[in-house]
């Protein structure tokens, strides 16, 4: 009975108690899983045109990151820098289509999958060797971002919320609303569905693969920059970083593998769900259950709807 | 010249159906094991030994583990790392419980404490494949490394949080523990991987291999022949997590001595999956390969440059390292996709017809 009590009931009794606590934790949610939706979302922009499951997309993350600081450590003016690394994005996306995907054409999923694990370690060893490894200040108010907390009072208690946060969420939605414009208004971006929709076809009416390509791996390399700013502004820029391309996973099952609105929502529930479960539930196993929560809400998820919640229901045919 | 099977008549099934069915081969098997087992303990150094060939074995028969599931069954799994801790971790557990019995049986034993943790994480395969089935071993993966992290008693309540390898005997030597030599260690590693891959090799050539192959090839196909599909992957699940647990029972008490948590974690599982996958899908002796390469690979790098004259800060050869490891999985993926097996067999073939071009 007390351990039904305590999983049950104790919980909820502490959120109606102190719902400041709860909207802190609700929104420390809300802003972890804005920034897993921004990694998320890099990897189905590239899925979606290529159908390539791209791991590489958290060491994008800290490669723009480390590219943007180490330029600036070398005085170069942050403007500057973060011109010159959205070249060098662009320069990763045109090398990864030349040197990995080209040749590696009409492959199984899993070989592609695999190829990009190899991205990986590759960019991990170049970016030590250049920039080396230890973490890194981002330079948030170079770059005219803001600083500090706002508190509001609430029930009777305070809840802070940091502007930086305040801005990565203002800057992600704005992010996915052109993301969203550019694949449904522009040319290019019909293209892009043309080619996520089928490659033979898109082919056939004359677009050009190799150039979706570098144009995918570019947006989604810009996409780790913005991702990489604003992680690297709330901590620090440093490889462990990394690892969080792997909670992007269990938000595109949610959310689904191809869709740009469910990498969002997927996010922000994976967000919410790991903070709040951590602090109300976390404690009676021992808390750090936030390192597996998200894969376990995944699994749960896709025993009831497989095809997540804004994917296309997948209907195999033989 | 002398790879050739001209004159090699095979009169009945069992000798067509053989493993190795050139002669060749079956003399190239058995050089390989004198070496493995007189030569090199017989002039191989404690380096040798202790560095190189005894992870490389475990680190083998992890990716016949891995193997049997990804390459002949197809589906993907991230939880080597996981199902591994569970055999080091239920070794230990059970050489404490029971300091009595054998060490060689509770190995064996906690291979299948880690095919039982295997199955139940192998249970959403039946709905789920590809890529979800990776996020459902995840799951196995992250949740294991927190619970021996954060539950005391994995690991004996103590202090520093790791398990350390305690003294154990075979016929009155030592095997486990620090006073056991390199070579009595390496000898026992040596046992466990020949006897399981021989298992593993009657395995996929038998009908339970047919039944994983079918199963990854078409499942639907595979099911109106008559496999059932639930059953059929999670023997695939057992199997490989048997394999997994021991070689990660192998790791802790053969190799490292004493482990943490964190030696088990995800890097080991991608580390493992690299393996399998420069090796071979499908193949056994494609694990020896991608183990090979994967792991002795950085230790030549290591100790090449000093050896040319040329001296280079230990942190740089790390990275470079890294980007050698990361540009030789695409080049091999790009050469061939299907892993050095596939490399071997062109090679095979090559020898075959040699001096003459077909």
């Amino acid at each position: 009975m007390d351990l039904l009590y305590k999983v049950f009931i104790d919980p909820f009794v502490q959120m109606g108690t102190a719902p400041d606590l709860l909207v802190q934790t609700l929104w420390d949610g809300l802003v972890a899983g804005v920034l897993y939706s921004l990694i998320a979302l890099g990897f189905v922009l590239i899925f979606k045109a290529s159908g390539v499951f791209n791991f590489a997309q958290g060491i994008m993350v800290v490669f723009a990151a480390l590219t943007l600081v180490g330029l600036h450590e070398h005085g170069i003016p942050a403007y500057v820098a973060l011109a010159i690394t959205i070249a060098v994005m662009f320069g990763l996306a045109v090398g990864v289509e030349r040197l990995m995907l080209r040749p590696l054409v009409n492959q199984p999923d899993i070989i592609l999958f695999m190829a990009t694990f190899g991205l990986t370690y590759f960019l991990i060893g170049f970016g030590e060797l250049v920039f080396g490894g230890d973490p890194k200040v981002m330079i948030a108010t170079q770059l005219g971002l803001p600083k500090g907390a706002i508190d509001i009072k609430f029930a009777g208690g305070f809840v802070s919320l940091q502007k930086i946060d305040i801005a990565a969420t203002i800057i992600a939605s704005l992010m996915v609303a052109s993301l969203a414009l550019f694949f449904q208004k522009t040319r290019i971006g019909r293209a892009l569905r043309a080619v996520a929709d089928s490659h033979k076809a898109a082919l056939s009416v004359g677009i050009s693969l190799e150039q979706i390509w570098v144009i995918v791996w570019f947006a989604a390399g810009l996409v780790a920059l913005a991702t990489g700013i604003m992680w690297g502004a709330r901590s620090e820029v440093s490889f462990a970083l990394e690892i969080i391309a792997l909670k992007a996973l269990p938000v595109l099952i949610l959310g689904g593998f191809t869709s740009v609105p469910g990498a969002i929502v997927g996010g922000v529930i994976i967000g919410v769900g790991e903070k709040v479960g951590e602090f109300y539930w976390g404690p009676l196993l021992g808390s750090g259950i936030e390192t597996w929560l998200a894969y376990v809400i995944a699994l749960v998820f896709l025993l009831f709807r497989p095809q997540g919640l804004f994917g296309e229901k997948i209907i195999e045919r033989i | 010249m002398l790879y050739r099977e001209a004159g090699q008549f095979k009169t009945n099934y069992t000798a067509d159906m053989a493993v190795f069915p050139i002669l060749q081969d079956r003399i190239g098997v058995i050089v390989i094991l004198a070496i493995a087992a007189v030569a090199i303990p017989l002039f191989g150094n404690e380096f040798l030994l202790q560095a190189v060939m005894i992870p490389f074995l475990v680190f083998s028969l992890a990716s016949i583990g891995l193997n049997l599931l990804t390459g002949y069954t197809g589906l993907l799994s991230l939880g080597t790392g996981a199902f591994m801790g569970v055999g080091a971790y239920a070794c230990y557990k059970l050489t404490t419980y029971f300091p009595g019995v054998n060490i060689l049986i509770w190995i064996l034993a906690s291979g299948f404490f880690s095919a039982a943790v295997g199955v139940v994480f192998g249970l959403p395969s039946l709905r789920i494949k590809g890529f979800y089935l990776a996020v459902a071993t995840l799951a196995a993966q992250f949740f294991l490394s927190w619970l021996f992290i954060r539950q005391p008693w994995f690991y004996n309540y103590n202090v520093s949080g790791a398990i350390e390898v305690p003294t154990r005997t075979l016929f009155g030597i030592p095997i486990t523990g620090a006073t056991a030599s390199e070579m009595t260690r390496y000898y026992v590693v040596l046992g466990f991987v020949v006897a399981l891959t021989w298992i593993a090799s009657n395995l996929v050539h038998g009908r339970i291999g047919r039944m994983w192959m079918a199963v990854r090839d078409m499942d639907l196909a595979a099911e109106l022949i008559g496999i059932r599909l639930l059953r059929t992957k999670l023997l695939a699940f057992a199997v490989s997590s048997f394999y997994c647990g021991v070689a990660g029972a192998l790791l802790v008490f053969m190799w490292y001595g004493s482990a943490e948590p964190s030696v088990f974690d995800v890097n080991l599982s991608f580390f493992i999956l690299f393996m399998v996958i420069i090796g071979g899908l499908g193949s056994l002796t494609g694990s020896f390969y991608g183990a090979a390469l994967i792991y002795i690979l950085p230790i030549v790098l290591r100790y090449i440059p000093p050896k040319l004259g040329i001296s280079i800060q230990s942190a740089m050869v790390e990275h470079i390292q890294h980007m050698v490891v990361g540009a030789l999985i695409v080049f091999f993926l790009i050469v061939e996709p299907a892993g050095l097996a596939r490399l071997w067999q062109i090679g095979k073939q090559k020898l075959r017809v040699w001096p003459f071009p077909y």
